[in-house]
């Protein structure tokens, strides 16, 4: 039986080593952000917990793999397509179950949306296997550069870069502009703000639209990085969840803030001690909620 | 009062002739379970694969024919031993299950095999790599099929060694499969005057490997040791491309590698990897009609996975061994004495045999991933580099530490 004193990686305590692993932890944050904002956006505005997450954001990834390889459309038309195609999905779900649970107690939503996600996971697992399909990395994004104290590939910096810019779109979207003025005051007070002749129901598919779509966008970036797998949102989805609670239901930048920050703590987790990385995001959430109940940004329920 | 007498006394009847209509039936009765990872990271190599190559295996005995009858269950461990273990009791106790077959993952296959041991049933065992089945917990009533750790280490470790793969730096499944990969490889590189620099216990299933392959990188290591299987296996070997490892000058060691990986990762991504396994299904006629057949069956057209593989032979020969001994008669120590007095022949697996510690003997090949430029259908992923013979590839009996060699 051989046996490692420590657990620790060569190179352990080396500055270079840590920046390393700090900005590998950035990029799993971008789809932790990208996912929980996804969520925050469809639990502030419809009050549903949404546990099909998962199930979407792995149907971001296939209806990419079936745009290149049926279609043969690329990563950057799949990237505008696949939000818009399960985007679309998540409206026909929306109109057709979803809505019939305003009013409801959240379990009713999470349990249809838990239910969904299996059947949708079930289906896609019986016909492509639980191995998964390859995705190819698209020619320009190919390659690495060398930053002195690591290798990054350049695929893995357009995933920071680009899910950071749709992040702060959304939160502008939803903070700072018109509409979202409407939507907020469409989830404090639907009656009030259907007398001023704006459509509330629209806009509700149309915000769980948005989600979804958040959450089929993360499915496309992740297609090159991971196998496009049927479980792929299910093993995620947990971690998520965990953010969420952790950055507070509901908040748009909590979440935003919280699925970087928690990406990074797990990054660091691997460098130091890698058997708890699984773990160490719910050591978090159960230190957070004993301290702050509605989570670091959240508002009282 | 006396009407329910009598329906007592009918029922008492009926229960005797029910109970002697069962014994008299009893010795041309089987039931086989199959135990595998039905829907997760190893359902693809095993699940219901393994199911359907069970099922072959029953058909193409003609057992049925002869007026046996031949049942097959089939249960999910979801990778958990506890899960495991349960199923496998209810399935001797109240299934009344002769034989489990199967088994991925070494942590779940470990666990059930104590059970099976108390419950007095038979174990093939194909899809578990741990070499401990036949080795350190081996036990009169296993038999282990297809691979295991000392044979992997043992080809595809040395073959590295030896080419001049000196520092190993390990990315390991932190569990009973990858500690006992490790082990026996580290064995085999520090027998050949190697030396492992370093390594890594990550969990099971783990989706990002950066972190880890970083750490891989600056260790400077020649070879990364992959021991690990399956969605890991392929996100390691993916992940290690995109950070440039294989162009740095490193090469990965992929010590367990399946068809379905392959055909997960991309004959793009995957090409020239080096790896063992026992079975590959465009190896001759024989392994071609038989992989058709199956492919045919299975619902996504895979071909099948030599786990799979070793299922359907396992179940041949020990329904082989039931035949000669005219009936079954339901005692898994017997049976698999009779198992290991008979030479395996099959049109899978070819000539080969069962030690005393249950180990099966066949040859291994060391294969090599084509080209994209290479491969000419959907399933054409290996060329064939070198055969190893099964008396070299397994543990020799004078090493083995099983009990059962010590009478």
């Amino acid at each position: 039986m051989t046996f490692r004193g420590t657990p620790k990686g060569p190179g352990a305590g080396s500055m270079q080593a840590l920046y390393a692993q700090l900005l590998v932890g950035l990029i799993n944050g971008s789809f932790y952000a990208l996912l929980s904002l996804g969520l925050a956006v469809i639990f502030g505005m419809l009050n549903i917990i949404n546990f099909a997450h998962g199930a979407l954001y792995m149907m971001g990834a296939f209806v990419a793999y079936f745009l290149l390889n049926l279609g043969g459309i690329n990563y950057w038309w799949a990237l505008l397509l696949a939000p818009i195609i399960v985007g679309i999905f998540g409206m026909i779900l929306e109109r057709t179950m979803l809505k019939f649970l305003t009013g409801l107690d959240h379990l009713y939503g999470l349990l249809l949306t838990f239910g969904i996600a299996l059947i949708v996971q079930g289906v896609f697992q019986n016909y492509f296997g639980s191995s998964g399909l390859p995705y190819a990395i698209p020619d320009q994004l190919k390659g690495g550069m060398n930053l002195g104290f690591m290798f990054l590939p350049i695929y893995r910096g357009w995933v920071v870069v680009f899910s950071l810019v749709v992040c702060l779109a959304t939160w502008f979207l939803i903070e700072k502009t018109q509409l979202g003025a409407y939507l907020r005051a469409a989830t404090e007070n639907p009656t009030l703000v259907r007398a001023f002749g704006i459509n509330v129901p629209r806009m509700i598919t149309l915000t769980y639209g948005l989600g979804v779509g958040l959450a089929a966008l993360a499915g496309v970036l992740s297609a090159p990085i991971n196998q496009v797998r049927p479980l792929m949102g299910a093993d995620l989805i947990i971690v998520v969840f965990a953010v969420v609670v952790i950055g507070g239901m509901g908040s748009i930048m909590g979440s935003i803030i919280t699925g970087f920050a928690l990406g990074v703590i797990e990054g660091l987790t691997k460098y130091f001690y890698p058997e708890a990385s699984n773990t160490v995001v719910f050591v978090l959430m159960v230190l957070v909620l004993l301290v702050k109940p509605t989570g670091l940004t959240g508002r009282a329920a | 009062m006396k009407t329910r007498s009598i329906a007592s006394l009918l029922l008492t009847t009926a229960l005797t002739f029910a109970a002697a209509g069962v014994a008299s039936a009893q010795d041309k009765t089987v039931k086989i379970g199959a135990l595998s990872d039905q829907s997760g990271l190893y359902a693809d190599l095993g699940g219901p694969g393994s199911t359907l190559a069970a099922q072959m295996a029953v058909e193409d005995s003609g057992l049925a024919a002869k007026g046996w009858k031949i049942d097959i269950i089939s249960g999910d461990h979801q990778n958990k031993p506890d899960i495991g273990t349960a199923i496998a009791r209810q399935w001797f106790d109240v299934d009344k299950v002769d034989v489990i077959v199967d088994v991925p993952n070494s942590g779940v296959a470990l666990a059930v095999n104590n059970v099976i041991k108390e419950k007095n049933g038979v174990y093939i065992n194909s899809g578990a790599a741990t070499s401990d089945l036949t080795n350190a917990q081996c036990s009169p009533n296993t038999v282990h099929w297809t691979y295991d750790t000392y044979m992997l280490a043992h080809t595809t470790g040395q073959a590295l060694v030896k080419a001049g793969g000196d520092t190993w730096f390990f990315l390991t499944a932190d569990y009973a499969f990858g500690a006992a990969l490790e082990r026996d490889t580290t064995s085999v590189i520090t027998a050949n005057g190697g030396k492992v620099v370093g390594g890594v216990k990550h969990p099971l299933n783990t989706p990002d490997f950066s972190s880890f392959l970083l750490q891989a990188q600056a260790s400077k290591a020649k070879i990364i040791g992959l021991a690990n299987a399956g969605g890991d296996t392929t996100n390691s070997i993916k992940q290690a491309a995109e950070f440039g490892i294989v162009k740095g000058g490193q090469k990965l060691a992929a010590l367990l590698l399946f068809l379905t990986d392959v055909k997960a990762i991309g004959l793009e991504t995957a090409q020239g990897l080096n790896f063992t396994e026992t079975f590959y299904w465009d190896m001759d006629d024989k392994t071609r009609a038989f992989s058709k057949r199956f492919s045919e069956k299975m619902k996504n057209g895979a071909m099948p996975t030599m786990v799979q593989a070793g299922v359907y032979s396992g179940v041949r020969h020990y329904l082989k061994s039931l035949e000669a001994l005219g009936g079954n008669p339901h005692d898994g120590v017997k049976v698999v004495e009779k198992m290991k007095s008979m030479p395996t022949e099959d049109d899978l697996f070819g000539k080969g045999e069962i030690q005393p510690n249950g180990r099966t003997i066949h040859n291994a090949y060391l294969f090599e991933v084509k080209k994209p430029s290479e491969s000419k259908g959907p399933w054409d992923f290996y060329k064939l580099v070198g055969t190893v013979p099964g008396d070299q590839a397994f543990t020799p009996l004078s090493e083995s530490k099983c009990a059962l060699l010590k009478k």
